[in-house]
C-alpha cells in the first residue's frame, strides 16, 4: 500500500484512496471495467498516446490556460492577491474538455464506436458531444428532466453537435440519476460503447483516469506560478460537486505541504437548512455509483436528494480521492451557499469583465473569503472551472428578470 | 446445513427445478408483505428474493426501479424488511429468504449490527448487487454470524474470474442470462444452456438462472440446464397497484402457478 505521505502514490492497484473507492458495480461490468484499466494503464505509459493528447489538448482545446491576477477584485476584497486559472477559456468553456478529449482518445484506441455520457449541468456532456462529433463517433447523453429544464442552450448545443439527449425521468431527475441511467445504458451494450464519466468518481479507473485527465491544470498553474511569481501559492480553491476541476487543480500541489488546499461545496440555502449538496461538509461515508465515498443519505441508506443553484453541483456523491484527503487532513472542504455564489457571480462580472459559471462561482466566493485571511502578499489561487454563459437564464429567472 | 443448502438438496433428490421469485419489499403493500410471502410458498416457491428497496438501484429496470420508489415513499427500509422476514418466520421455518439489494442500505445499518438482526429475524442470504467478490471483504461480519452471501456470475465474466466464482460460491450461484439490466427481454436460451452447464459443473453451490424470465415458456426453457430459476421484473410488474391481501394472493397463484407447473412437467 502507498504511503500517505506521498499522495501523488494513490490511487492502490485495487482502485483504492485509503478507504475510498474501489469497484462496487454488478458483475456484468467487472470484465468491461478490468479491460477498460488494463487498456488505460497500457495507454498512460506509452509516449505516443501522451504526444497524442497533447497536441489535441495544444491544438483543439487551446491549452496551456492563463493565470490571470484579478487585480480589481482583490482591491476591492482587500486582502491578498486572487489568482484565476482560466479552465473557462478553453473549448467549450470548462475544464470539463481535458477529460473527454483524454477519455475519446482511449474509447478510439479500444475500438469503441459509441459513446454515452451523463450530464447534469450540460457542459459534460456538451464536451462529450464535441469529441465524439470531431472523432466521428455516435453520442447518447442522459441528463436529469429537471437539470434539461435549468440547462435549454446547453441541451441544445448538444444537439447541434449531433448527440442525442435522453431525459431521465427516475429518482430525483437530476445528475445521479443520470448516472444510474448511464451505467444501465453501459452494462447493456458493453461491447460497443464507451462510457466517459464526467467526473472523478464511478468505480475503478474512473476516478484515477479522470483525474489524470485533469491533473493538467495544475500542473500547468504550478509552473506558471514558479514562472510569473516566482513562488507557490498559499492557498488554493475550487468547488467541489463530483470534485473533478478541484482535484485537477489539487493534484499537482498535493505533495507541497505548505500550500493550503480548500474545496467549496455546494451549501445551498446553507447545510443547517438540509437544502445543499456538501456530501463532505455534511455527508458520511456510504456507497454510491461504484465507488465507497462520502455521500448524502438518509438513515436507512437511501441517497437524499439535494439543492444547489448550480445543477454541476447537485450531486449527492463525491470523488473517492477528495474523501481521502479530508480523511487525511490534506485538504478542508467547506460550504459555500446559494446567495453567496450569486454575489460572488456579479461581483466578478463588475470588477474583472469575467462571467463566471455558477458552479466556479463558488469557487470565486471562496477564494474571496480566502483572501481577506491572507497579507496583501499572500496568493490565493483559485480555478475558474467554467464560463457562466449556459446560466444567465438561471440568474436572470432567480433575479426576476426576463430575458 | 442451512434452509438454502437444504432446500436445493431436497430439490435434488426430487429431480425438480427449483423456483425462486423476487418481490420488491413493500410493494405493492407495505402492510401485506407477510401474507405475500406465504403466497409465493403456497404457489410453489422454493426460496424467496426479497428486494430491499434502494434509491439508486443502478442493475434494475424500470419495473423495479418504480416498486422501490413506491416502497420508499412509503418509508420501507431495512428495519422493516427485518421484521417482515422475522413475522414471516413464525409461520414458516423451512423456506429460505435471501434478501436482495445494494450495498449502502447494509453499510449505513452497519455491517455488524446487520448481520445479527438479519440472523435473528431469520434471513438465510444476501444477495448485494454493487458488492463484487473483490469488495466482499467488508461482509465479513455476514459470513461470521452465517448468513451466505450469493454471488452473481454473468455472460461478460472471464473464465479465470468464472473459475474463482464457482470456488466461492455458497447457497447458490446466480447467472444472468445475459449483459443489461433487469426487466430486460433478451433472453436466448440456446448461447446460456452450455455456459450454464460449465458452471454448474465446476460451481461449488446450484446454479440459478435470472434475468429475462417472465413466463412458463421461458422458465421451462432454462429448466433443462439450470437448478433454479429467478423471476423478478414480470412478478413485481403483476403485483404493482394490487390492493389487500386477496388480491396480492390471487395474482401470485395467476403467475406462477403455470410457470410452477411448467417446471414440473416432463
Amino acid at each position: 500500500m502507498p504511503t500517505i505521505d506521498d499522495f501523488h502514490a494513490w490511487p492502490d492497484t485495487h482502485g483504492r484512496f485509503g478507504n475510498y473507492g474501489g469497484q462496487y458495480v454488478a458483475e456484468t461490468l467487472m470484465a468491461p471495467l478490468a479491460e477498460l484499466t488494463a487498456a488505460y494503464l497500457r495507454l498512460r505509459a506509452d509516449p505516443d498516446f501522451v504526444a497524442e493528447l497533447d497536441r489535441d489538448l495544444t491544438h483543439y482545446v487551446g491549452r496551456p490556460s492563463p493565470v490571470y491576477f484579478a487585480e480589481r477584485l482583490t482591491k476591492h476584497v482587500g486582502g491578498a492577491r486572487i489568482l484565476l486559472k482560466r479552465e473557462d477559456l478553453n473549448h467549450t468553456g470548462a475544464h470539463k474538455i481535458n477529460n473527454t478529449v483524454g477519455q475519446a482518445l482511449v474509447a478510439r484506441h479500444m475500438g469503441k464506436t459509441r459513446i454515452i455520457a451523463e450530464t447534469g449541468a450540460g457542459q459534460h456532456g456538451v464536451a462529450s458531444a464535441t469529441v465524439a462529433a470531431r472523432l466521428g463517433l455516435q453520442c447518447v447523453v442522459y441528463m436529469g428532466a429537471t437539470d434539461i429544464e435549468r440547462q435549454k442552450i446547453n441541451v441544445y448545443r448538444m444537439k447541434l453537435l449531433g448527440a442525442e439527449v435522453v431525459p431521465v425521468t427516475s429518482g430525483s431527475k437530476t445528475l445521479k440519476d443520470a448516472l444510474n441511467e448511464a451505467m444501465r445504458d453501459w452494462v447493456t451494450n458493453v461491447a460497443d460503447t464507451f462510457y466517459i464519466i464526467g467526473t472523478v468518481a464511478g468505480p475503478h479507473p474512473y476516478p484515477l483516469m479522470v483525474r489524470d485527465f485533469n491533473a493538467i491544470v495544475g500542473r500547468e498553474a504550478r509552473a506558471q506560478l514558479l514562472e510569473q511569481y516566482g513562488r507557490l501559492p498559499d492557498v488554493l480553491t475550487a468547488c467541489v460537486g463530483g470534485g473533478s476541476n478541484a482535484i485537477g487543480l489539487f493534484h499537482a500541489f498535493l505533495n507541497d505541504r505548505d500550500v493550503r488546499i480548500v474545496g467549496a461545496e455546494a451549501a445551498g440555502e446553507g447545510i443547517a437548512t438540509g437544502h445543499h449538496a456538501a456530501s463532505l461538509a455534511a455527508g458520511r461515508p456510504g456507497v454510491l455509483h461504484g465507488n465507497r465515498t462520502y455521500v448524502l443519505c438518509d438513515d436507512n441508506g437511501q441517497i437524499t436528494e439535494t439543492h444547489s443553484v448550480s445543477a454541476g453541483l447537485d450531486y449527492p456523491g463525491v470523488g473517492p480521492e477528495h474523501a481521502f484527503l479530508k480523511d487525511a487532513g490534506r485538504a478542508e472542504y467547506v460550504g459555500v451557499t446559494d446567495d453567496e455564489a450569486l454575489a460572488a457571480f456579479h461581483l466578478l462580472a463588475r470588477t474583472e469583465g469575467i462571467l463566471a459559471a455558477l458552479e466556479s462561482s463558488h469557487a470565486v466566493a471562496q477564494a474571496i473569503k480566502l483572501a481577506r485571511e491572507y497579507p496583501p502578499d499572500g496568493i490565493v489561487l483559485c480555478n475558474l472551472s467554467g464560463r457562466g454563459d449556459k446560466d444567465v437564464h438561471t440568474i436572470a429567472a432567480r433575479e426576476g428578470v426576463s430575458v | 446445513m442451512t434452509r438454502i443448502d437444504t432446500r436445493f438438496a431436497q430439490l435434488k433428490a426430487a429431480h425438480r427445478t427449483g423456483l425462486i421469485p423476487f418481490v420488491t419489499a413493500g410493494d405493492p403493500s407495505p402492510e401485506h408483505v407477510v401474507a405475500l410471502m406465504h403466497a409465493l410458498v403456497d404457489a410453489g416457491a422454493d426460496l424467496i428474493e426479497l428486494g430491499v428497496p434502494f434509491s439508486d438501484p443502478m442493475a434494475d429496470g424500470p419495473v423495479i426501479q418504480h416498486a422501490s420508489e413506491r416502497a420508499i415513499a412509503k418509508g420501507v427500509g431495512l428495519h422493516e424488511v427485518l421484521g417482515w422476514v422475522a413475522a414471516f418466520r413464525q409461520r414458516d421455518a423451512d423456506t429460505p429468504v435471501v434478501l436482495m439489494g445494494y450495498l449502502n442500505p447494509v453499510e449505513i445499518h452497519g455491517y455488524a449490527r446487520f448481520a445479527q438482526e438479519a440472523v435473528q429475524a431469520g434471513v438465510d442470504g444476501v444477495l448485494l448487487v454493487d458488492c463484487p467478490l473483490e469488495e466482499s471483504v467488508v461482509l465479513q461480519p455476514l459470513r461470521d454470524a452465517g448468513l451466505r452471501q450469493i454471488l452473481l456470475a454473468a455472460p461478460t465474466t472471464a473464465p479465470a474470474r468464472m473459475a474463482e466464482l464457482c470456488g466461492s460460491a455458497e447457497g447458490f450461484l446466480y447467472y444472468v442470462s445475459f449483459a443489461g439490466i433487469t426487466g430486460a427481454a433478451h433472453l436466448s436460451t440456446g448461447d446460456i444452456a452450455a455456459r450454464v452447464a460449465d458452471i454448474r459443473a465446476r460451481a461449488k453451490a446450484p446454479v440459478a438462472v435470472g434475468f429475462g424470465i417472465r413466463d412458463a415458456a421461458s422458465a421451462r426453457a432454462i429448466a433443462g440446464f439450470a437448478d433454479a430459476v429467478v423471476i423478478g421484473s414480470a412478478l413485481v410488474e403483476q403485483l404493482a397497484g394490487a390492493v389487500g391481501a386477496e388480491e396480492i394472493s390471487a395474482r401470485v397463484h395467476a403467475f406462477l402457478a403455470p410457470i410452477r407447473a411448467a417446471l414440473d412437467a416432463d
